[in-house]
Order: C-alpha cells, then structure tokens, then sequence
C-alpha cells in the first residue's frame, strides 16, 4: 500500500510539473529566424569578428534581420557572399579584394637596438607600457608575440631570424591582430600584393639607422627613381600605393639602400 | 534578527563552496570571467531561493501528511530538475546574452548539489517558509560571494606565469583551497560575537 502510495505521488508530481513546464515553453517560446539558422550553416564557423558581430552566430542573426550589410565575411570570401545573397534573395555584391595582415617589419632583437631590457609579461601591450616597448624603434615589432595568441588559424608565426611573419596563405583577413597590435606594425595588404615596406618607422633617417640597419630612412630612391614603383614617402617612411601598377618594383627593391622593400610570400 | 543570522551563517560561516565544498563544478567551469560568474551566481540564486519554497511546500504539504518523508531527496531532485528548466527557458527569453555566456552551465544547476543541499538543509534546520526562502537566497549570495571571488583571482593568475603542470584548472583549486582556508576565520563565533 505504501509503495503504491509513493509511486502515485512522485507520478503525479512529475506530471503536474511536466505540464507546467509544457505550458511555460509555449509561453516563453523564442521565436527563431529560419533564414538565421541556413547563413549559420553557411559561415565558416571560425568566429574570428572580421564583421564586427559577436562571433557567426551574431552575424547571421543580424543578416537575417537585415541590419548587416552582406559581404563582410572575409574568411568566407565570395564564395559565402554568394551563398548568403541567394538565401536573402538581395543582390551579391561581393566581398572586395582579399586583404591579409603584414608585419611591416624585420628588426629583430640582433638588428634593432634595444633601450632596455624588458622581463616582463610575455604580452606586447605590458612591454608598451614601458616606454613603449624596449626596442630604440618605437614603431617596430615587439616580438613578443600577442598576435600569434590571438590569431585564430595560427597563420602569424616567428621565423628562423625571430622575426614575426604572417603566412598570407592562412590568413583569413579577420583583422584581430591588427587591433591586438600596440605599435599598429600589422597592416593590412592586399593579397595580390608582390612587395611590401618592411619598416614602420616615421623617425628621421640618421636616428634609424642609428638603431636598426633593415628600417626604411626616407631617402626617396624609390619614389624619385623608378616612379612606376609605387612607392611613395611620407614622413619619412616609404610606402606602397597597391593601387599603382608597380612595375618597377623589383627594381626599387634592388636599389633600396637598406633593403627594406623586400618579397611579400 | 534569525534572518540576520541566516544570512551571515550561509554567505560567510557555511559558504556553500569554501566551507561546505558543495558545487564546485560550476565554481571552476564558470569562474574563468567575472561577469559570466555574476550571472551565474545570480542564475544560481534566484534557483536557490525558488527551489527552498518550492521543497519546503512539497515537503510540509505531500511528505509529511502522507508520511513519506523517505522520498525526500527524489522528489527534491524532481522539482529542483523542473525548476532549472524553467528558469532556463525564461533566461533565453529575455536574456539571450547571458544565456550564451552560461553556456552548458545552465542546464547543470539541475545536478549542482549545492542546490539540493540547501533543500535538505532547510528542513533539517526545522526552517518556516521565510526562513527557508532567506537560507536560499543567502545560500546564492554566498555562492555568488565565491565565484567572483574566485573569477577576480583568475583574471589575475592569466597575467602571471604560472608552471606549466599548474597552469589553468590545478592552479585555479589551490587558490580556490586557500580561500577556503581564509573562510575558516568565519566560523560561530562570529555570530556569537556580532548578534550576542
């Protein structure tokens, strides 16, 4: 009698609250976008931010609710603009030109001088905080590797010579080491891009070569000449204006007297 | 002034995790940030505090007048589960954000013991309704107390180097056992000392 007792009780205890909770999901259902749940699918799933929203799922449900423009995937390319045009039923506009990260630098620990000796937190920021950063260079690259943490394909890595380097084959384009960056020594290029400035510095020329051999001393070779270079000097640092036909660039590479436009791959 | 006491004894002298080490799981899963450890303490209270009502009607009400006070801890374990899906529900409803930040952690309240344990703390304190609810809010609070505690230690240890075999979770038990060693100075003298 009593086992009965006991059974019929946690029974209907179970099933009074069952309902409940049936009743209660109905109620309190969310309601989901169809559409949101096919771009999820559709996305790369690497979460990396490259859009601006919170990780894929935030992308696509602001896609679906037409808040987002298409097209800012940039680890999914035009192949997912495609895709996500076609479920939205608007117009592909594409993606744009693939853009990967370059680290405009090469002065490693043997080539740049250092001011001081940093002990500190493996993390560029911390050594930032210390007049920015022990190298004499303050534009150039910590070494310390913050962006190798936060690259989500391991596409950022240190060669041989300690150097940090982007593999631009990996790279998805999503932008995170550029804002992990203190000195800003990450930029981004365009992919088709042969050549890029391995310097970043905006110091006078004696003062760089005073501290490093490899920075860019704003003598203007390259843009006086061979103009069809692309490269142009501003404030004391060359740069290249992808958008030029860059056809003389092999041979401002060569000409360089410190060697500083060097081979993008 | 029993409800003064209750709460300095559950969110101080009895702290669920540093002196009753009951749910740790969440206080090592979710502990990594503080302010998925403030929704999680405060996802864990409002549980708290519910499910002390909710066990004390089911056992003042059913157990006791039909005599099957045996069936205590699987009933409790029932409405506990139901209540844990309900709040589940109503944290997605309004809260998408912090229901993506409680992640697995959620559905996990319904096998947290510490949320049993304050059920069957209430009625082995012989507490009325009021008292039971304020046990569980109290409980929550000092749940919460824990977890911040403890999610502020591990936004710091991340800046610092930490041995390798050490770093992430053993590094995270030992800090949590030395604040459990800080919480034994709250013991019942305490609450002689204060309310006399």
């Amino acid at each position: 009698m009593n086992i009965f007792f006991a059974f019929l009780i946690i029974a209907t205890l179970g099933l009074l609250l069952g309902f409940a909770l049936a009743i209660a999901a109905q109620k309190f259902a969310v309601q989901k976008d169809e559409r949101a749940e096919q771009i999820l699918e559709i996305l790369p799933g690497a979460n990396c931010g490259a859009c601006g929203y919170p990780g894929c799922n935030g992308y696509a449900v602001a896609l679906s609710k037409g808040e987002a423009a298409n097209g800012l995937c940039s680890p999914g390319g035009p192949k997912t603009s495609a895709l996500v045009a076609e479920i939205l039923g608007i117009a592909d506009e594409g993606v744009g030109e693939r853009m990967v990260a370059y680290v405009h630098c090469r002065g490693n620990h043997e080539i740049t001088q250092r001011d001081y000796k940093y002990e500190g937190v493996e993390e560029c920021s911390a050594a930032y905080m210390l007049f920015q950063g022990d190298s004499s260079c303050k534009y150039g690259c910590l070494h310390l590797g913050s962006c190798i943490q936060v690259c989500p394909t391991d596409a950022i890595y240190r060669d041989e010579k300690g150097n940090v380097t982007v593999n631009a084959d990996l790279c998805i384009g999503c932008r995170k080491c550029t804002l992990v960056c203190p000195t800003n020594v990450i930029k981004m290029i365009p992919a088709r891009g042969s050549h890029a400035i391995a310097c970043n510095s905006n110091d006078k020329g004696p003062f760089v070569r005073k501290v490093c051999s490899v920075g860019c001393i704003g003598c203007m070779i390259c843009e006086r000449k061979y103009p069809e270079s692309g490269c142009v000097v501003t404030n004391f640092l060359a740069q290249i204006d992808y958008e030029q036909p860059m056809t003389q660039i092999a041979e401002a590479a060569e000409a360089c007297p410190t060697k500083c436009i060097v081979v993008a791959k | 002034m029993t409800y003064i006491a209750i709460f300095i004894t559950y969110i101080f002298v009895n702290n669920f995790i540093l002196s009753q080490f009951l749910g740790l799981c969440p206080f090592i899963g979710v502990s990594k940030n503080s302010e998925s450890a403030i929704g999680m303490g405060m996802a864990v209270t409002f549980v708290m505090g519910i499910a002390s009502i909710m066990t004390y009607l089911v056992y003042h009400l059913v157990l006791l007048p039909l005599n099957l006070v045996y069936l205590q801890t699987l009933s409790f374990i029932l409405v506990i589960a139901a209540l844990v899906q309900f709040v589940e529900l109503i944290v997605q409803k309004n809260s998408p954000a912090l229901y993506q930040a409680l992640g697995i952690f959620l559905p996990l309240i319904t096998t947290n013991c510490a949320v049993l344990g304050i059920a069957i703390m209430n009625i082995n304190e012989n507490y009325n309704l009021m008292e039971s609810f304020s046990a569980g809010v109290a409980a929550g609070l000092g749940f919460t107390l824990a977890l911040i505690l403890m999610s502020n230690i591990r936004e710091r240890l991340d800046l610092h180097p930490v041995r390798k075999a050490y770093s992430g979770v053993p590094i995270a038990f030992i800090s949590g056992g030395l604040m459990a060693l800080a919480f034994m100075a709250f013991d019942k003298s305490l609450l002689t000392n204060l309310l006399g």
